[in-house]
Parts: C-alpha cells; structure tokens; sequence
C-alpha cells in the first residue's frame, strides 16, 4: 500500500511528476491549476531527486522548454490550462513533428478566450483532433479522479516515449482543486545519462564518440520526404489506436441505454445512473479514460448488443458527442447534453436529459 | 621558371588551412556573398578547438539558418520561429555540464523572440547566443526586420523604412547587455578576414564563459550582409554595411565579464 495522503487533483499531479522520476517540469501560472507549480517550487523536488523546476516567461517559452528538454531524451513536464494550452499548440506541432516526448496537462476551464476559471470540457477537439498545425494527434489522458490525476502521470510517460510524442493529460478545473484521498506511488528514480543513450538513440544530448550526430527538426523541404515522414507518423497513430485505448464500462451489463462522459461529467453521471436506476431506468456509462485513441470498439460492441441510445454528457457545447456519432453511424440514437461557459451539469439534470433525449425523444 | 603542377602542390605538408571536420561537406544552402556560411565555420572551429564536439547541443533558428544542422557536425535541435532560448534553457539546464548554443537572426531573435530573448538573457541561462543581425528578413523574401535601417527598403517597406509609423530599429544588443544576467555582450562582422578573426577570438571568448561557468549569458552579434534581401552584389553589400550599418551597430564590446564598458 502506497502513502495514502489528502491532496488537490493540482497537487496530486505535481507530486505524482517528482515521483515518476520528472527531470524537469516548466510551466507558466494560470487558474485553475497554479498549485502544480506552487507546490513543486516549495516541495524543492531539486532537492528531494534533482529535478529541475523553472517559471517560464510564458507558455509559449514553457512548450518550447519541453522540445530543449525532451529532444535530450529527459522526462519533461508542463500544465496549464485553456489559453495557456491554446498558445502551446504550435510548440505542440513541432513536437509531434519532431517526435519528442512530453507530459502537457491541461486544467480546462470556460471558454472561449479569457473565459473562466470554472470547471469545463470544451477543449477536447483542440485535445484529440491535433491543436496544431498539421497532420497529428496525441495521445490523451482523461483522469476522473484526484487518484488518476497522480496515476495518469507514469501512464502518459510510458506512451510519450514509447511513441515518442507529446501526451496530453486533459482534466479540469473540478478535479484539479478538488480533495480525494489519494494513494502515491512510490518514488521512481530518474533516468540515468547513461540509460538515456542507451535507450534513446535519438536524443540529442552531444554527438557519441565515432558515431553520427542526432538532429531533431520537424522540416524537410522536400515535399516527397516529408510525406513519408507523414506516412510513417501516421502509421505511429494507427499503432496507437490499436494498442492504447483505455475506458471504463460502469453499469452496462443490463443497459438499455448509455451515457457516455469522461473526468468530470462521468463522476456526475455516475449519480445519475444511481438516480436513474432508482427509477428503474436501465442505463451504464461508457468512461472515456483516452480520448484519442477514442474507445470505437466498445461503442461498436454496444450497438451490436442493441443499446437503444446514447446520451453524450460533456461540459461543453457538443464536442465529444460528435466521436460518439462518427462511431454510432446512425444505427441508433445519440444525443448531447451538458453545461457549459464554466457552469456544471447536476445529476438531475444528466437524468432529466436522458429522459426527454433519449428515452421519451 | 619551371612549371610547377598542381598534383605537386596539394600534398598534406603544404596544408596550411582546412575545412573543420565539424561543418559537414553538404554544400552550403546560403547565397554566395553570405556572412551565414562564415559564421558558422567560425563557431564549429571554436567548438572543435576547445575539444566539445561531443559535448555540444546547438539550437537553430528559423530564418535562412534554418538548416545550420545540415551543415553544423554536431547535436543540433531545430527550434520554433523565436523559440531557440527557451530550448537551449531546458537542455543547460538538464544537461549543466554540456555545451549549448544558438544560433538566431534579427527576425527570430528580437522581433517574434523577443521575449524568450530577454528573459533567457536576464535569468542568466549559461549559454551562448550568436545572433546574425542583417537587417532583413533574409529567408521570406527581404521583409523589414526589427533591425532594418531608418529608410532602408524592403519588402515590406519598399518607400523605406519610415520610423514615424514603423519604429525605429532595434538595438537590443544594447538592450540585453543591460540585464544583470548577460556576462559577455559583444558586436562583431565576418566580412573580412581580420574581422572574421576578431569574430572567432569572440565566439572563443563566448563558448570559454560557458565552460569556465561563468555566471551569465554570452551574446555575440555578428553585423552581416544580405545580399539577396538587400538587391546588392555581395562586394557591394559589404561596402554598403561598413557604411551604413556599422555606424548604427558600432563594433566592438558592449559587455565584458559581466561590467558593461563606458563608451
Ligand atoms: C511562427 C512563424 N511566423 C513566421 C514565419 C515565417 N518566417 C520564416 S523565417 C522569417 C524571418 C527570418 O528572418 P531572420 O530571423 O532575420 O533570419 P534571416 O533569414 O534574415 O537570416 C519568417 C518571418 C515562420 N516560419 N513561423
Ligand atoms: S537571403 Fe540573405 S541571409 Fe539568406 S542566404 Fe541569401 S544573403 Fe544570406
Ligand atoms: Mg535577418
């Protein structure tokens, strides 16, 4: 049993990137998620394992930190949350582009532009559709729990490098500031110099001896070239897509209908089944945990099983829904529902939807 | 006098100068004339003297060095239009005992990168920053750049640059020698060879600081010519720079171990 402690979704993902061995964390402060860097800077994690913690003069210098940082093959690490994620994105492009691994958590409050500081999910086609220029798409990480906030962390180290890509570990204002009892794992060490050149021919931390130098860019001018370094991306997200998608199937058994969710959404639906269920209403939840690769074959299985409708409960305006409908193909019903600009949905109003959407609709 | 043929003549004893094995035999993407080719000889001949190519990390810019790494033999990382402080940043600081470079031109450096600039200069990041001031946007086409003269034309200025509406140019040599966390701040031109050495014997100093740990950033300006952007002949640009850049970007150092010189 690991320590048990009583921590903020923002704390519990700090402490979670000092013991998954992070080299170095930059980051630039923003509501709803500056505790990520108020409690490294006072947990001193450079003294505790090493790792380097700096303020960034922007979020832009922040990404651009963690190209530096990652292309030496170090663990790197970055939060924000919306606008500051927002001026990550061609950081972000050059990364994939370039194929350097990272952790970028985004604490997504309202939009759009300034917002709010409120709880929202209204990031999510910037999260999974690519953000950037180009064609990409990151491995993302939905944690629903001030648990999974600390447990995504190793989790998204482990795809950023075995892929060589940016991770997005994508929560929200909610779960961020909110306190859960937490289990920590324990410390990881950090890698060693000697680990990185073994493990990491590309990293470009000074030419071996008699060997070639590494050069990390995400350019080629010649446009035959950098097709192929697109097909080969592009067969790294297939991969990805095959081998990575992670979900939760709650209630679902004996489901007539779905609710499909993830973070914050999913937590309150979970009341809502309850509510439902009280009822009588037959209803499970498919959770997210990736959002790309998003979770087809389950949906798939569902409607083979004859799910009569699935309701998308996301704080945004219809985001995710559209995934939902993409993999649906109209064999059966789907529907949107939630709050947003920062408001949060209640459980009577996920089952009030349900009600008039799926099941009287 | 007996003719004398030229296989007599290429033989290793009459080698007096070669090509340092840390540029690359790639032919160089840079307009013949070009003060980009020369400056990066000189920083690989640095880095080869003072015995770092296996412990160098460069960062290259966007702009016309854009591919400084096909030509540079050593780790290269291409960064993000401005970005290249912010990347070096990250590597000296997981990587202190190691050598880190950029390389930037005036676009990169001090119109969109800026900030990155500045801030990496006052957080005194122990690097080194080589920073081709042309005056233009060499590799777009011939834009105004940050730096561009009062009444220079350009692409985007073509009745000149007027500094009633689009600034005056920006010395920020100047500027970050200012900053507390610059420990070296010099201007220099590669365009003859007697500057070219006095370049050389900077970048040396530049790279020195690194290695000794010397608290502080290096900053070594290289004043050159674009030729291209300019619509000169390389001669004639050169001429053109010694008399009307030099005036505005006076040679010679600005910073040394971290006090600033009274001019
Ligand atoms: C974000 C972004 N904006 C604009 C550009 C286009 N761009 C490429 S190079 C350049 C200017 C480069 O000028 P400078 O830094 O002076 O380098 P030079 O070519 O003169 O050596 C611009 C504007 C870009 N690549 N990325
Ligand atoms: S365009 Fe100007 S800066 Fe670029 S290579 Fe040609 S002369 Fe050099
Ligand atoms: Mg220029």
């Amino acid at each position: 049993m690991g320590e048990l402690r009583l921590m903020k979704g923002n704390e519990a993902l700090a402490e979670a990137a000092v013991r998954a061995g992070s080299d170095g964390y930059f980051g630039y402060p923003i509501t709803p998620q500056s505790e990520v860097i108020e409690y490294l800077m006072a947990e001193k994690p450079f003294e505790r394992t090493g790792m380097v913690v700096l303020q960034a003069e922007s979020e832009v210098a922040a990404i651009n930190m963690l190209y530096g940082g990652g292309g030496t093959g170090k663990k790197v690490m970055t939060s924000s949350s919306s606008p500051g994620i927002s001026l990550m994105q061609e950081g972000l492009s050059y990364m994939a582009g370039a194929e350097i691994p990272c952790i970028v958590a985004n604490i997504v409050r309202g939009g759009p532009g300034l917002g709010d500081i409120q709880p929202a999910q209204s990031d999510y086609f910037q999260s999974v559709k690519g953000g950037g220029h180009g064609d990409y798409r990151l491995p993302v990480l939905a944690p629903a729990s001030v648990q999974e906030m600390s447990d995504f962390v190793p989790i998204s180290y482990d795809l950023a490098f075995k892929y060589r890509t940016p991770v997005l570990i994508v929560s929200d204002g909610l779960i961020g500031q909110m306190m859960e009892k937490v289990e920590l794992f324990d410390q990881m060490p950090r890698i060693t110099d000697k680990e990185i050149n073994e493990k990491y021919p590309w990293a470009t931390n000074g030419k071996p001896k008699g060997k070639e130098r590494r050069i990390l860019t995400s350019l080629d001018l010649d446009p035959h070239k950098l097709e192929k370094h697109n097909f080969h991306l592009q067969d790294k997200y297939k991969q990805i897509e095959a081998n990575e998608v992670r979900y939760e199937l709650i209630d679902c058994d004996d489901a007539e209908y779905i609710i499909v969710a993830y973070g914050s959404s999913s937590r309150i639906s979970q009341k809502a089944i309850q509510l439902a269920r009280a009822e009588g209403i037959k209803v499970g939840i498919l959770r997210l945990i990736t959002l790309w690769p998003f979770p087809k074959k389950p949906i798939d299985e569902l409607v083979i099983k004859g799910i009569k409708g699935f309701l998308a409960v996301e704080m945004s305006a219809g985001q995710m829904v559209e995934d939902v409908k993409l993999t649906v193909r109209e064999r059966t019903k789907v529907e949107h529902f939630g709050r947003y600009g920062g408001v949060i949905h209640s459980p009577e109003e996920v089952l009030e939807a349900l009600k008039t959407k799926i099941i009287g609709g | 006098m007996s003719e004398i043929a030229i296989q007599d003549i290429i033989k290793p004893e009459n080698l007096v100068y070669e090509k340092t094995k840390l540029m690359t035999d790639k032919t160089l993407s840079y307009c013949p004339g070009c003060g980009h080719g020369t400056t990066h000889r000189l920083i690989m001949e640095v880095i080869e003297e003072l015995g770092q190519e296996n412990e160098t990390i460069g960062v290259a810019p966007v702009g016309c060095s854009v591919l400084a790494y096909e030509f540079m033999n050593v780790d290269m990382q291409e960064a993000a239009h401005g970005r290249a402080p912010a990347v070096a940043t990250a590597i000296k600081r997981l990587w202190p005992k190691k050598v880190v470079f950029t390389y930037q031109g005036d676009g990169d450096l001090a119109a969109i990168g800026t900030a990155e600039t500045i801030h990496a200069c006052n957080r005194g990041e122990q690097i080194v920053i080589v920073f081709i001031n042309n005056g233009i946007y060499g590799m777009t086409g011939g834009q105004m750049a940050p730096t561009t003269l009062p009444g220079m034309k350009t692409a985007t200025s073509p009745y000149g640059r007027d500094i009633a509406t689009m600034g005056n140019p920006l010395k920020i040599t100047e500027l970050v020698a200012q900053l507390p966390g610059t420990y070296y701040v010099t201007r220099h031109s590669v365009h003859t060879a007697a500057a070219a050495r006095k370049a050389k014997r900077a970048i040396k100093k530049a790279f020195q600081n690194q290695l000794d740990g010397k608290p502080g950033l290096s900053f070594v300006e290289v004043v050159s010519n674009c030729n291209s952007g300019w619509k000169m002949e390389p001669v004639q640009s050169n001429i053109w720079m010694e008399e009307n850049m030099f005036p505005y970007y006076e040679l010679g150092d600005i910073k040394v171990d971290g006090k600033l010189l009274s001019k």
